[in-house]
């Protein structure tokens, strides 16, 4: 497509987790082979539960992990490859927000500074222009011009995340990848920074790598959705269309997690929520990795790893019975 | 299914008012530290003891080698601190000495706190096998007997100044490397340092100029604490008469004089209280620094 701007090919992250019991290295399979691309000016969202690999897919993207196999191109640029000086020039077209905003800006540097700083590091731009830009950013953001000189800490949780967002914008970037930018905030000044995500989006032409578990922040932000389970993309398609005619148990026990509790009390027991953990990244299972907590599993599933298969308009789901299964919610059941 | 709804009753961006004044965490920390009483007593304290050695043997202009008064004659007989075992002025030779006591112990201490701080970096931010040769290196260090270490040195080399100053830093840096690197490893998994890597920040950059300060308020402590302890490493030596003999310090003044302890107890007491409100000025600063900078110690507005 003429229009992709980023494009993740069989991207594998493990990590080394020191000796196995036995002989051997145990290696952890955070991210285990994914593919997605995102179209300019479109959000890609990415949820899953905790520890599925989804921040290390944001990390990987930022190069902030070593990529132990597969590809990442911005554009023309092959970014998995750069190393050093060839890195850090294409670093201004792809910028980062982070999860928690108050750990990701440093205390001891002054609002200006830190959204300064890509431009001081990368050497965009000259004093002047630079203190300009940020005084623009701080108003793009929806904050006083004059507070480029308070520190992170006179900020209050949502301000501060303005002000990560002011920095990520300052190098005018293509790509910003937000890794859960919103969960640390309280719901109120989650919707701010979600609007403002939206806006900021509109306005120039950005495109997001979304990164959440909360299904109903990524189905305000994102285009495309991917639902992502042990290192793995489970499911994937618009946005429009995995909200309304999911077909993958594992996005269907998201769902039911996350339906809003109008529902009769009753019912809500009968809900298939998840028990267990996920089995463990470093010994991922041969079949499908959901298999152990997945209330449909057969030997087949156990022994067989699914493929993604397309089920039309960018739909595509790794479960061998997909399109066959009855959604067990029946909110799910009249939507699709 | 899933409403949105929520997301649309938002408020339009709110501007964020400036709070009352920027007010920089290093004044801050300065104000609660000056507030400390015990801090800054040792504040006053150490530069009282400062002025006394840089000003007071040209004030009291006694020569600290001569031959002045009786020997082992008592404070206030003559002297205002009394006489050593020759007759020496107290007073005059602790006025002289202290300045070969403090420079000895700032100069090593500087050195224990350098070798400290690079060892420690190195080792913190780049890990593996890095860190693993580094803190072999530095736990080696860390095992053998410091004194014994120092004593062996002086005594192979000539007791010089530079000599012993190498001595005392060889053999205090490993506490400084151990935790200049846990607060490395602390510091580099913030997502600030992230943030700054992501910005386009060369390792250079992220070591000395965004973990380093964010690393400093221990290691500032620690570096308080091993300045009075290489005061006191350096008052050792001198004692046990491996300090230079040619330069008056206070440990040297107790390591001559140690045998009239019982018929002259000014001889070494003198000296020796010189040594202990040092080492005090220096320990209460410390602490101060450390109140200061701790932040659950800090009020939260």
């Amino acid at each position: 497509m003429s229009d992709e701007l980023l494009r993740v090919n069989g991207l594998k992250v493990h990590f080394d987790a020191g000796r196995a019991p036995g002989g051997g290295r145990r290696t952890v399979h955070a991210v285990d082979g994914v593919d997605f691309s995102v179209r300019k000016g479109t959000s890609y969202g990415i949820v899953g539960e905790s520890g599925s690999g989804k921040s290390t897919i944001a990390q990987a993207i930022m190069r902030l992990v070593p990529i132990t196999e597969g590809s990442i191109f911005l554009k023309e640029h092959q970014i998995s490859g750069l190393e050093g000086q060839s890195l850090r020039a294409v670093r201004d077209r792809f910028q980062m927000v982070f999860q928690d905003p108050f750990s990701s800006l440093n205390p001891r540097k002054k609002a200006r500074a830190a959204i300064r700083e890509p431009l001081d590091l990368l050497g965009i731009g000259d004093e002047k222009g630079r203190d300009k830009v940020a005084e623009d950013m701080l108003a793009a953001v929806g904050l006083h011009r004059e507070a480029g000189r308070l520190f992170p800490h006179q900020f209050s949780g949502g301000q501060r995340q303005r002000l990560c967002i002011a920095r990520a914008l300052a190098s005018r970037p293509e790509l910003i990848v937000c890794d859960e930018p919103v969960s640390a905030l309280d719901v109120a000044i989650q919707a701010q920074i979600l609007n403002l995500l939206r806006q900021l989006q509109a306005e120039m032409g950005l495109s997001y790598v979304f990164i959440s578990h909360d299904l109903a922040v990524v189905q305000y932000v994102c285009d495309e959705v991917a639902v992502m389970y042990l290192g793995e993309f489970v499911e994937k398609a618009p946005a429009a269309k995995l909200f309304s005619s999911a077909m993958h148990p594992y996005t269907w026990s998201l769902m039911s997690a996350a339906l809003s509790p109008e529902a009769e009390r009753g019912t809500l027991a009968k809900r298939p929520l998840l028990g267990g953990e996920p089995p463990s990244p470093t010994a991922p299972p041969p079949g499908c990795r959901f298999a152990a907590r997945c209330p449909f599993a057969t030997e087949r599933c156990r022994a067989e790893k699914p493929a993604l298969r397309g089920f039309g308009e960018g739909h595509r789901v790794a479960c061998h019975y997909a399109g066959e299964l009855e959604p067990p919610i029946p909110e799910l059941r009249r939507a699709a | 299914m899933m409403s949105s709804e929520p997301m649309q009753a938002t408020a339009a961006p709110v501007e964020a008012a400036p709070a009352a004044k920027p007010d920089h965490p290093m004044r801050e920390t300065l104000k609660i530290f000056l507030k400390n009483r015990s801090a800054a007593g040792g504040l006053i304290l150490l530069g009282l003891i400062l002025f006394a050695t840089i000003f007071g043997p040209a004030i009291y202009g006694v020569d600290p080698y001569e031959m002045v008064w009786m020997p082992l004659s008592p404070p206030g007989d003559g002297t205002p601190l009394g006489t050593d075992y020759i007759g020496r002025d107290i007073l005059a030779g602790i006025l002289v000495g202290g300045r070969v006591t403090l420079i000895v112990g700032a100069v090593s201490a500087v050195m224990t706190i350098v070798i400290g701080l690079v060892v420690g970096s190195f080792a913190g931010f780049f890990g593996g096998r890095v860190d693993a040769a580094l803190m072999k290196f530095t736990e080696f260090f860390q095992v053998l007997p410091s004194l014994l270490l120092a004593m062996v040195m002086v005594t192979i080399f000539s007791p010089s100044l530079g000599t012993i100053i190498f001595a005392i830093g060889i053999v205090g840096w490993a506490q400084i490397a151990r935790l200049t690197r846990a607060e490395f490893m602390r510091i580099a998994s913030l997502e600030y340092v992230k943030a700054a890597r992501a910005a386009g920040a060369r390792d250079g950059y992220l070591m000395f100029r965004v973990i380093l300060p964010g690393s400093l308020p221990p290691i500032v402590v620690a570096s308080a604490l091993v300045t009075g302890a290489s005061i006191l490493f350096e008052a050792g030596l001198s004692f046990l008469g491996l300090g230079d003999p040619n330069q008056l310090s206070w440990g040297l003044i107790i390591g001559q004089n140690q045998n009239y302890l019982m018929d002259a107890w000014w001889t070494v007491t003198c000296p020796g209280i010189a040594i202990f409100l040092t080492v005090l000025a220096i320990s209460l600063i410390g602490d101060g620094i450390n109140d200061a900078l701790n932040p659950r110690a800090r009020k939260r507005g």
